[in-house]
């Protein structure tokens, strides 16, 4: 807990900074058998950057980095909406899109570990046909439809609680635990620091690189799905917009490098929500919209500042700098 | 020839966490000539110029320059004292014009816009007495490395002029390249500049070098006329092999006549090393001894699946071993603790537990994890055993000195109790104490049976630990030492024979 301290705090601190501005903004009431109020449409709107920001974390723990995911996501709502649409039924719907998104991140998985070609460059590609494809699906129209089930996941709650909240909530946990009581979170810190003393170490460094992507690949996909369910539709064009540098943002915010190695999931999520508030809070203050993008922005900027070492440094330098050295780096 | 020196060190010493890279090293470089450095890897040639260039702080010691005490804090300082150094990777940029590269930072100027023409004025005139015809407004990336050399040359002996450093100028060269290169050195050496020569070609050093100087382990070995050494002795001085109280501890007699357990036939890959033959019997030490760049590197990731062999084949026993990576060369129980710690072997973020734990968690797969009780287990065990100098398992593996990294790698594949471990360089770059430690280590492993393969530059350690020796000399396992003719001598003969021819 103690690591994740500057991300719990930028987040009470952007809470404040909100409520400051719009003073109802922590109420929350229960009407109609549900939850509302701001928090719960942070958690809410907040899903699809969350559930991305937990592949980009494991990607981005290897020095790779996934663009493509919001692409994914166009994707794999397009799948989701035409399964549906054709009459297929929900389960071939929700297969389809997951194997659509799984099968993105084996494709970005192969160019990165099997053809060695640079994680900006290879995914990239699928950033750019990504939405090509989606549109070739839809076939170049907002593909419509109206299915309760498939609704659900987008807007529908349980026990009051959004959907899409829970999805994140649980994807977070059940992905924490998996990499973490497991030797999975270990093997990718170790790719991540030195892929060639991993690989002489006996791991089996592409399949770990494969598996990252796809796993990506799987949480674009059932971020697709909520947006798609959401909306009650595919938009080719627009799902997962930029979705893909939230959540870089978003990882970078909990404290990851992008230059690999350790990385803490809860993290990334918390940057997501920090993220999120700020996003939900600029409309809720009442601004004009078109100022949101560069308050934002302007927020970020000071998050980042905050958590730069360099500027750690300065600040702690008056009470820590005599800090003896160990005795094993003089040796 | 007899001049007073032009440049010299007295008493130099240099030292890094957990090693030391220079002791008391005297030097003198004497001007109109050619003055040659040699030493295997980590000899501390590199830091004796680095010293001398400013490019890195000495402990101790003096450095004269015509008689006068210098200190320079850096290269340009150097630069302007008359040292220039001229690296194997030539550091001009390669996307600008000869010209620039020639004139950067002090372009001639004409209204505050840098003046073309006296710009190559000035190029051709520094060029002018290289016996180089080229076009100086062409970017300098579309000429040879030699070439490139040369202009790096020009650029050197007019901003300094009096010292000249070539550091491995001649690596990526070939034939008539390392003339047209020499040609250049002579003809500077002609007009009375000082210039020390690092090269790992001996051929070259005897063709061009009037004095040599040979380190060993940071060490002062001798300094000597060229014309007064044999390739002989010279490759003794730096391989070493004069410690005869080392070499009365081996005792010849015991020819380990187990019976043959991993054995490899004609395997090689063009390019890196000729198709060679091994023989591993249980419970031996496998020496490997040749110059750097012999091939000694190439076999050992060869047997280890790294660059995967393209012919000959692998046994072991009577079934036939595939080794087309780490990962089915671990399986079939071997290790490789690399030349290279800091690239190839610790993962420098993780703790020294993550780090000891790592293979063999990679051999039981992802989803199998070795309960944390048992990882601290085997690490505090390992800490314990090879006495790793570290404040616990949880400090992260890069803040620990090169010879307690390098146990924690041995920890790592003692972990995982293979039956042929690789030892590339184990004592390199590590200080005395880790030094014996790890020589003990090695005889304790091969007692309780584990077969090893140690490929070191230091001779005499090497004779003294191995049952067997192979030589390598230019890519080629040349010769096999056993019992009594395992000797340093011998070894010495054996990478010179074909040098002389």
């Amino acid at each position: 807990m103690k690591r994740l301290a500057p991300q719990l705090l930028t987040l009470a601190a952007v809470i404040v900074l909100i409520s400051l501005v719009f003073p109802g903004f922590l109420s929350v009431e229960f009407s109609n058998g549900r939850l509302v109020g701001a928090p719960i449409d942070i958690l809410k709107r907040g899903a699809p950057v969350a559930l991305l920001a937990i592949g980009m974390t494991l990607v981005i723990a290897t020095r790779g980095i996934d663009l493509s995911v919001g692409a994914v996501m166009a994707i794999c709502g397009a799948v989701a909406a035409w399964a549906i649409v054709g009459g297929h039924g929900l389960g071939a719907a929700l297969g389809l899109a997951l194997g659509a998104g799984m099968l993105c991140g084996i494709w970005n998985g192969l160019l990165v570990a099997a053809f060695g070609i640079q994680p900006i460059v290879a995914t990239l590609i699928l950033m750019v046909a990504g939405r090509g494809v989606a549109q070739l699906v839809t076939q170049g129209t907002i593909l419509t439809f109206s299915h309760e089930g498939l609704a659900f996941l987008g807007s529908g709650s349980l026990l009051g609680v959004p959907v899409p909240a829970l999805i994140w909530i649980a994807a977070g946990a059940v992905t924490g635990l998996i990499v973490r009581q497991t030797a999975l979170g270990l093997l990718i810190e170790a790719v991540g620091v030195n892929p060639r003393a991993s690989t002489l170490a006996g791991l089996n460094t592409r399949v770990l690189l494969v598996a990252v992507y796809l796993i990506a690949g799987l949480f674009a996909a059932i971020a697709g799905l909520i947006v798609t369910a959401d909306i009650r539709g595919a938009d080719a064009n627009n799902t997962g917009l930029w979705l893909e540098l939230d959540a870089i943002l978003a990882v970078v915010i909990g404290g990851n490098s992008l230059l690999g190695g350790r990385f803490s999931i809860l993290g990334s999520l918390l940057g997501a929500m920090i993220i999120q508030s700020i996003n939900t809070g600029i409309l809720l203050a009442g601004y004009p919209s078109e100022f949101n993008l560069v308050i934002k922005a302007g927020l970020v900027v000071v998050i980042l500042m905050l958590q730069s070492p360099r500027l750690a440094q300065v600040f702690a330098l008056p009470r820590r700098a005599p800090l003896a050295r160990p005795k094993e780096a003089g040796e | 020839m007899d001049a007073s020196p032009i440049l010299s060190a007295r008493g130099l010493n240099k030292g890094f966490p957990g090693t030391k890279a220079l002791t008391d090293i005297d030097f003198d470089l004497r001007p109109g000539e050619v003055h040659a450095l040699l030493g295997e890897n980590g000899a501390g040639k590199s830091t004796l110029v680095k010293c001398l260039t400013g490019a890195m702080r000495r402990d101790s010691g003096t450095i004269l320059l015509h008689g006068q005490p210098i200190s320079p804090a850096s290269t340009l300082e150097a630069q302007a004292l008359g040292i220039g150094t001229v690296y194997q990777e030539v550091n001009l940029l390669a996307n600008l014009t000869v010209a620039e590269n020639l004139t950067l930072g002090r372009q001639p100027r004409r209204f505050g816009l840098v003046d073309r023409r006296a710009m190559k004025a000035e190029a051709e005139a520094m060029l002018a007495g290289y016996g180089l015809a080229i076009n100086v407004n062409r970017d300098l990336g579309s000429y040879s490395v030699a070439v490139q050399q040369i202009v790096a040359i020009a650029r050197a002996v007019a901003l300094s002029g009096k010292v000249l450093i070539l550091d491995e100028p001649t690596a990526s060269l070939d034939a008539r390249e390392v003339e047209l290169l020499f040609g250049v050195v002579e003809r500077l050496r002609a007009k009375g500049l000082g210039i020390i020569f690092i090269s790992h070609f001996l051929d070259q050093v005897f063709r061009i070098s009037d004095r040599l100087t040979v380190l060993r382990n940071g060490r002062l070995i001798a300094t000597t006329e060229a014309a007064e050494v044999d390739r002989h002795r010279l490759i003794a001085m730096m391989l070493g092999r004069d410690l005869a109280a080392q070499e009365a501890a081996h005792a010849p007699a015991q020819l380990n006549d187990a019976p043959g357990m991993l054995s490899f036939r004609g395997c090689g890959r063009r390019g890196a090393v000729e198709p060679f033959d091994l023989e591993v019997r249980q419970g031996e030490v496998i020496g490997m001894a040749g110059l750097l760049g012999s091939g000694r590197t190439e076999s050992a990731e060869l047997l280890f699946g790294l660059s995967p062999r393209d012919t000959g084949e692998a046994r072991d026993g009577d079934r036939p071993l595939s080794l087309a990576s780490p990962r089915e060369a671990i399986a079939a129980g071997f290790g490789f603790a690399p030349e290279d710690r800091k690239t190839d072997g610790i993962i420098a973020d993780l703790s020294v537990r993550e780090n000891i734990v790592l293979a063999l968690q990679a051999r039981r797969g992802w989803a199998k994890p070795i309960p944390r009780a048992e990882q601290t287990r085997l690490a505090t065990d390992y800490i314990r055993q090879l006495d790793i100098r570290t404040p616990g398992p949880e400090k992260p593996v890069g803040l620990l000195s090169g010879g307690n990294q390098q146990k924690v790698i041995l920890a790592r594949w003692l972990a995982m109790n293979p039956r042929f471990l690789i030892l590339d360089e184990p004592t390199r770059g590590i200080d005395v104490g880790a030094h014996a430690e790890i020589l003990r280590l090695i005889r304790r492993l091969v007692a309780e049976g584990m077969s090893l393969l140690v490929i070191s530059s230091e001779l005499e350690e090497l004779v003294a630990v191995s049952d067997r020796m192979i030589v390598l000399r230019d890519r080629r396992h040349v010769a096999e030492l056993a019992g009594g003719g395992l000797t340093a001598d011998r070894i010495v003969d054996a990478i010179a024979a074909g040098d002389a021819a």
